[in-house]
Order: structure tokens, then sequence, then C-alpha cells
């Protein structure tokens, strides 16, 4: 998640010394301060280990600085003058009525700039805290233990007894709809100087949705187009309706089977090849392209090293090493899920194993969840995963309508559901779709952790009135006796 | 609280003491009178000591393999549905009935008027309900194991985070680990158990390298065997002769005799003959039926026969003797040394059974081998080892001829038996039994 800037591949060849600086040797180096390379840093100099880390922009990689916290940060900004516009619309059930509100989207975007800020602040003060030496500039491997970093100052030499690649993913960019112009890709929808008044979004997956929920609520005609036959495909039907349905009351326009072809002439509108092969114009002041993140694999010296590969991305084993000893790789670049706590938790196991602990890579859950509105999350397995191979499965599904925390909050729409073993009871996943269920992952993953059954679910004190009772109902549901429904 | 204790009785004639070889109960155990609570062993009887009330089962004066004097207390039960407690000294071994009665008399004011209620002194209870006995460490070896594979092969462990850290710092393969908690999971405990027992209980399929030893402590009849061999091989210079015995005209006799045999007759194994051979043998060579005082210089040459079998049980090596064998005929020998045999499987076997032998057979039956090194049963001089019976070819001088044979493996204390007289003795046995008549003509 610490990649290089999006589109900037740009080779350097730093052979020669522009300045005499001092090389430094380390015990580990991390290159890239993402969420995966930060955390194992940290850890590395929590546990005495001499390291140092690389990167060429603040810390916090992807996640921090373009990715989950600004996205977040705009999504709460939208949600909020969602609410005070539908308010001010005169027929709030609440009774609140207000004037004509209106959002004055720079100052929003430095509200979230600050967040981002404060976030790289801490990231490097702990980085600091932890003994950890941060050294800032483009890094390339010289060799399995060598590593130059061009820095504003000169080329520093790092050798390194351990290195960890950490280098992350970036956005996918569109042959026929290069970044540029009116084609931005989610980094740029997170900095726009204004509300456009029509937007594109390409790709129907949880980044393009989660940004053009949010664009529509502050006012943009958006329109989503996706090339498979529905939106968020990695996600089942039962747990993407409730989105669907929130999409249309919210105007926004999705066109499934549908491919985009590229600019119109004048560059205001998005040529479309709809499902049934017609030729459609859409209407787009902004197209915003999110087709996928790929492994960061140029620009910092893959090719000296010659790992293996697994497709796109830098084959790892089971303690995230790769086909070079001494050698590491963690996060986006490493594979599915590209998920910001997946990198964490491969990179604070690194610097373990770095430090001489017994460690693998164990977990039985790598939760997942989607900021649309209704908010999505996924842990374990789901009903269909969980029948492959013939396993008899047990599901149970608690709606958040039968859920009174859920109404006092509006947010009727959605479910929590739980997949069970038959035989055992064993929870192999849990999953929900509505307001606010983020904040249920911890539950779910943490009882798929545990290996818990429907039986320690069930008998577990949920607090009322939560919408977390959905869970225990869920699980109630499963052994054939919920209480409320 | 009414209590009753239980002493360890005398078990057999001129016993002090005993060994504590196996507890039936444990602490907490509800026991109904008659129920067995421990077996305790003295030379070679086993004897269970059975419980003469109801109630449960509070102490256990000993543990396994200890030596108990006759007279101590071994084990203390509170008598059911008393709960009242008692000022009498708990080891004082009343009567039952007696402390319910004064115990509900001296207390009865702070007692709640119906007796229905719990004990009046629940904190006691109570606490030894949330405190069970502190398993010992070595306990964790004689826990319980689920046997087989742990799970389904492929099947993921199923554990705790912090159950997978230990199990990685200690460098145990969790897929190896059985589980004992809801659907297999693996708990803290299992884990502790598993490395507490080594990795023995790998998945049985494939071939796996296995580590670890298990601790068997050798108690009761085991120990005495083991004390006993110890001693006979180290303190008798064994010398072992082995002949070939031709028995066609024994086993011809045999069959005729189990044929016609009457319902009041018992079957006739090849024994009762070795016996009445070896009572006509040692008539001859009286330092055979003998016992070696070493520490005395004194061999005793004995008058009687008293003939030891010995006999495998499922306990292990016993050696039930057949007093008298020189005044028992071929029959009285067999149904003695059956009636032994049997008392020795189930136990019942009394202490004068097996004790007092002054020569002994070994017999493994269809097992006997070609060949044995027979151990003498200190302080005995000799043992006639049998071997199994084998059809042959037989040089009879102008062809081969099939003939049952049967080798005779026989070790004598070399000190007070030189090879010449344990060959005598030997080729002695052999005649007698190649011959039959032999065995039975008077002379």
């Amino acid at each position: 998640m610490a990649g290089r800037p999006e589109g900037g591949e740009e080779q350097h060849s730093p052979t020669q010394r522009t300045d005499a600086m001092k090389d430094i040797s380390c015990k580990l180096l991390v290159i890239g301060a993402g969420p995966g390379g930060y955390v194992c840093a940290i850890r590395a100099g929590q546990l005495g280990v001499d390291t140092v880390i690389v990167d060429f922009q603040k810390p916090g990689g992807t996640c921090l600085n373009v990715g989950c916290i600004p996205s977040k940060a705009l999504i709460h900004a939208a949600d909020e003058f969602l609410k005070v516009r539908e308010m001010a619309g005169g027929s709030d059930p609440l009774g609140i009525s207000l004037a004509s509100p209106a959002i004055d989207l720079p100052k929003t975007i430095a509200w979230k700039d600050r967040i981002v800020g404060r976030l790289n602040t801490g990231v490097a003060g702990l980085l600091k805290k932890a003994g950890v030496k941060s050294v800032t500039g483009h890094a390339r491997f010289r060799d399995g233990k060598t590593v130059e970093v061009e820095t504003e100052t000169g080329i520093q030499v790092i050798r390194a007894e351990a290195i960890v690649i950490a280098t992350g993913s970036a956005p996918v960019e569109l042959p026929s709809l290069p970044f540029g112009g009116p084609v931005i890709s989610s980094t740029g929808a997170l900095s726009l100087s204004e509300v456009p008044a029509t937007l594109a979004v390409i790709g129907g997956g949880y980044i393009g949705l989660e940004l053009g929920i949010a664009y529509a609520k502050l006012g943009a005609k958006v329109t989503v187009v996706e090339a498979q036959d529905r939106i968020l495909p990695l996600y089942d039907a039962d747990l993407t309706r409730p989105v669907v349905k929130r999409l249309q009351a919210l105007g926004v326009e999705v066109l499934t089977g549908a491919k985009a072809k590229g600019l119109s002439k004048s560059k205001d509108a998005l040529l479309v090849e709809t499902a049934n092969g017609e030729e459609a114009k859409i209407a787009a002041e902004k197209v915003l392209v999110t087709v996928g993140r790929r492994p960061v694999v140029e620009g910092w010296g893959l090719k000296e090293i010659d790992l293996d590969r697994d497709g796109r991305f830098i084959r790892i084993d089971e303690q995230c090493r790769t086909s070079m000893r001494g050698v590491y790789a963690i996060g986006d670049v490493t594979g599915e899920p590209m998920l910001a706590h997946r990198a964490m938790a491969q990179g604070e196991m690194v610097a373990e194993i770095v430090a001489g602990q017994r460690r693998s890579w164990d977990k039985r859950c790598v939760p997942a969840v989607c900021f649309t509105d209704p908010e999505i999350v996924s842990a374990g397995l789901t009903p269909d995963e969980a029948r492959q191979g013939g396993r008899e499965v047990r599901v149970g599904q608690f709606p958040f309508s039968a859920n009174g925390r859920a109404m006092t909050l509006q947010a009727e729409d959605g479910f929590v559901r739980i997949v069970a073993r038959a035989d055992n009871h064993l929870v192999l996943g849990i999953q929900a779709v509505g307001a606010g269920v983020s904040e249920l992952s911890a539950a779910f993953s943490l009882a798929i952790e545990m290996g818990a059954r429907l039986e320690d679910v069930a008998g577990t004190i949920h607090a009322h009135p939560t919408q977390s009772e959905g869970l225990q109902e869920a699980a109630l549901k499963a052994l054939g006796h919920a209480l409320h429904i | 609280m009414a209590e009753h204790v239980i002493k360890l009785p005398d078990v057999g004639e001129g016993v002090a003491e005993a060994e504590l070889v196996e507890w039936h109960v444990k602490v907490g155990d509800p026991v109904q009178e008659d129920t067995v609570l421990a077996a305790v062993m003295t030379d070679k009887a086993t004897v269970e000591i059975p419980s003469p009330v109801e109630g449960e089962v509070k102490w256990l004066g000993a543990e396994v393999g200890e030596i108990v004097a006759v007279g101590s207390p071994i084990v203390r039960i509170e008598i059911a549905g008393d709960t009242s407690p008692s000022d009498e000294d708990p080891m004082d071994d009343g009567e039952g009935e007696a402390p319910i009665a004064e115990g509900m008399a001296s207390e009865g004011e702070d007692l709640p008027p119906p007796p229905a209620e719990p004990s009046p002194r629940p904190d006691k209870k109570a606490e030894r309900r949330e405190t069970p006995p502190a398993p010992k460490p070595a306990a964790s070896s004689a826990r319980p194991v689920p046997s087989g594979a742990p799970r389904p092969r492929g099947e993921k462990p199923l554990a705790s985070p912090a159950v997978r850290l230990r199990a990685k710092e200690a460098g145990v393969d969790l897929r190896q680990v059985p589980g004992s908690g809801p659907a297999g999971r693996i708990n803290h405990d299992d884990l502790d158990a598993f490395i507490a027992r080594g990795p023995q209980a790998a998945i049985p399929s494939g071939l796996q390298r296995k580590d670890g030893v298990e601790e068997v402590r050798i108690v009761g009849l085991r120990r005495r065997i083991a004390e006993k061999m110890a001693l006979a091989k180290s303190r008798i210079p064994h010398i072992t002769y082995v002949e070939e015995i031709d028995v066609t005209a024994l086993e011809e006799l045999r069959a005729r005799l189990n044929a016609d045999g009457k319902a009041d007759r018992p079957r006739l194994t090849i024994l009762p003959f070795l016996m009445r051979a070896i009572v006509r043998a040692v008539a001859e060579q009286p330092a055979l039926n003998a016992t070696f005082d070493d520490e005395a210089g004194v061999v005793h040459r004995h008058a009687p026969v008293h003939i030891g079998i010995a006999a495998q049980t499922p306990a292990g090596l016993m050696v039930p003797v057949v007093r008298h064998a020189e005044a028992r005929d071929l029959f009285d020998c067999a149904s003695e040394a059956a009636r032994l045999a049997d008392a020795a499987r189930d136990g019942s076997a009394t202490r004068e059974d097996l004790t007092g032998s002054t020569i002994t057979i070994t017999s493994l039956g269809a097992m006997g081998g070609v060949v044995t090194t027979p151990v003498i049963n200190h302080p005995e001089v000799a043992i006639v080892g049998v071997n199994k019976i084998m059809m042959r070819p037989v040089w009879d001088g102008a062809q081969f001829v099939p003939r049952k044979m049967m080798n005779l493996s026989s070790s004598f204390d070399h000190r007070v038996i030189d090879g010449w007289d344990a060959a005598v003795f030997v080729q002695r046995l052999k005649t007698l039994m190649e011959t039959p008549a032999l065995i039975f003509v008077e002379t």
C-alpha cells in the first residue's frame, strides 16, 4: 500500500553517486511504509531489531494517504450532508427542519487532509518511538541484500540481513481511459475542488461504489458502469440487494453488463456499450475509474532480484518468504485480499520471524468491510463457499427490520447471517449488511478465530438495544429457536 | 460429619503390609455398599477391598504402588444422606449409623429444621467443588487421550489464537493434537497434555517420526516379578540344558485317556505326566528338589515335591503350587493344576496357593518355541521348561518316520548342581516320558 505514485513507474538508474553518503547497515529493511510496512517496522523495533523503513511519501501508504482513511472521511461528510439535505426537504419524520444547506468541498477536503496529516505524524512518531530509522525516497534493489534509496540529498545505500517488500498496489488504468483530465482514479476523487454535476464511475466494486455513493449524496448525478451482471460481484446477491435498493433511492443509475469505450469528443461524456450491445452516451463531468488495483512490482528493482511470481503478485509462503533467502513480501504486492489489516497482520508476523520467533500464517479469516450505504461485512465463508465440497451447513439470518435499535436509527435494511457446519455447529462465516455494521466485524472475526460454535454465540449475552443482537438472533435462528422473529 | 474409615484389613496369614496396586474410586466418587474401593497385593495374592457403607469418598490414604501396613486407614467415606458435623475423631472407625444420630442431636439448634436443606457447612462443600484436586504434573500423562487421528485429513485444527501462538512457540504442529473441546477445538489443556505426553498421538497414516517416552510405573505384581527375576538372575548362575524328547507314545496314551475319560476326570495335558515324571526323577536325585539358602550356605532338600506351575495371567506371571505332587496320582495332579491355573487367572488364588514350591515347571504351550532359557524360581535350584510339540522326521535306523518331538529346556543352579547331575536328571525325564509306562511302574 506504499507503492510508487500511481502511473509513476519512471525508472531510476542511480548508478552514480551524486553525493558521498555513508552506507547504512541494519538487520531489517522495510520497503514501503504502508500499513503492512510500518506495522512490521514498529513491531521489529519493539523486539529490538535494528530496523530501517523507506518510503517516498509520508508514512501510512495508500490506506492512510489516499485510501481507507480519506475515503471514510469523505463518506462521513457526504452522509452528514445528505442528512441535513433530507431534513431541509421539509418532510423529515423526526420533525427536524432547517434552511437549505450547502457544502464547501474544499473545506471538506481540507478537514480530511488534517485527519490524514495527524495520522501521518502519528505513524512517524510511533516509528521513532520504536527506534526505527525512516529514510524518505525511492528504493531500488541492487541485490538481495542491498538497496539504493534515491533521497533528496543523494543516493543512500542500505545493506540489510532481511528485507521486507511492502510496496503495495496502485489503481489499474484502462487503456481507453488513461488517467488525466476528467478521468480520475480514487486518489483524484478524494481531492476534488468541487462536487461534479455528473460523475460516471467505471467499476461497480467496493471502491467505486463507496465513492460513487458519497458523491451522489454530495449532489452529483452518478452513473455506475459495471461490466459484470451485478454490482459488488465478490459478494452474494443477498448481501448486495440492500445496496442496490439504496442506490436506486439515491438516484444512482447502475448499468450492468456494460463496457466503457472512452470519452466523447467533447470530453464531457462517457461512451458506453450497454448490455444489449447499444452505444450510449453518459454525461460525465468526471469519470472515476475503479476497475481494480494491481500490485506494484515495477520501479523498485524486482528484475534485479528475480523473485518468483504468483500471477501478477510476488509468490510467498506461509511465513511471507519469497523465493530469495532473507527477502520477505507482505501486503497487496502478495495478492488478494488487498486489505490493510491483512498486510498489518503479515507485517507483525514477519517482524517476529526476523526477530527469531516461530511464526506462520494461521489466521482463520480476514474480514472484509464495504463502506457502501448500507455497509457490508463478510468474515469467513459465505453459505455457498461453505457448501463447496459437499459439506452440510446451517444458515441463520436475522433481519434488522426485527431489531429495535435499527428502527430507532432509521436503519431497518439489512440483516446478519451466520453460517455453521451442520454436524458440529462450528461457525464458518458471518456476514451482515446494514447501517454501521462495520463495527460488528470485530465480533464476527473473533467468533471465527476462537472457533466458536453456534451455541457459543447464542449463549453470549448481547447488549440491548443494539444492532449486535442481530448476531445472537442469527445464531439462535440457525439453531432453530430465534426469539424475535 | 459422619465418616467411615476403612483400614487395610488382614489380607493373609502373617501379612503385615500390602502394596496398594489399584484404586477403583477417587475422591468425590459416590460408593454403594460392596463397591470395590481398591486392590492390594500381598506376595502374589491380590485382594479387593469393598466398601462396607454407602456414601462419598472423601480421602484416599495411599498412592498406587505404596506399601501400606495392615490396620492403617486407607479410605474415608462420608456416609450417605448425612451431612451433619460430628465431633468424633474422623479416624475413629465407629459404626456408620451412630454418628448420624449423634450429629443431628448435638448440632440440632444450629440446623435449619428440614434435613433436606443442603449442608450446614456449605462453604466447605462449595470449596471442594470449585477446587478439584489439583492435578500433579505427572497426572497429565495419565489423562485420557482421544484415540485415533485428531481430525479428518486435510481439516484445519481448531484452536484460539492464543493456543496457536503457544503451539508455535513450543514447536508443536497443531494438526497432530487431538482436541477435546466442542467441535474438536484444541484448548490449552489439550496442548499441555500433548506437550507433556510427547507427540506420540500422531496421525496413524503415513510414516512419521515419533519422539517421546511413555513412563509406565512398575507396580504390584509386575514389580514383584521384576524383583524376583532380578534376584534369580543376579544370584543364581544358570546352566540351561536342552534335550529333545519323543513324546509320540506319551501323546498316544494321553489321547487315549482323554478319549476314554469319565465325566469326573479332568482333561489331561502333558503337564501331569511331566509332574509325575519329575516326582520319579527327584526321588533318585533329591538334590534337584531343593531350595538353596545361599546366605546360610545351606541346601534344603525337601521330602515333599511341591511343583510350581508358571502361569500367564492377565496381571502377569504367577506361579501357583501343586502341593505334594508325590502323593497325587496323574488325574489328581491334573485337576489341582487346572484349579490353580483358574484361581491364578481370576485372582482368587490364596497366598497358600502361590507359595512354597520346591521345583517349578514352565510352559507356554503352543507358544513354547523350540528352546527357552527358563529363569529359576528363586530359591529353588531347578526349573523344567516345556517347549512345543512338533511333528518331525526322525531317522529310525532305516528310514525317516514322523514322530512327535518336544524339547525340554531346563535350568539349574550351577552353584549346587553340576552339569553332569543336570544331564542325568533330564535324561531320566526323557526316559520316563518316552516310555510313559515307566512313570507308573511301582519300583
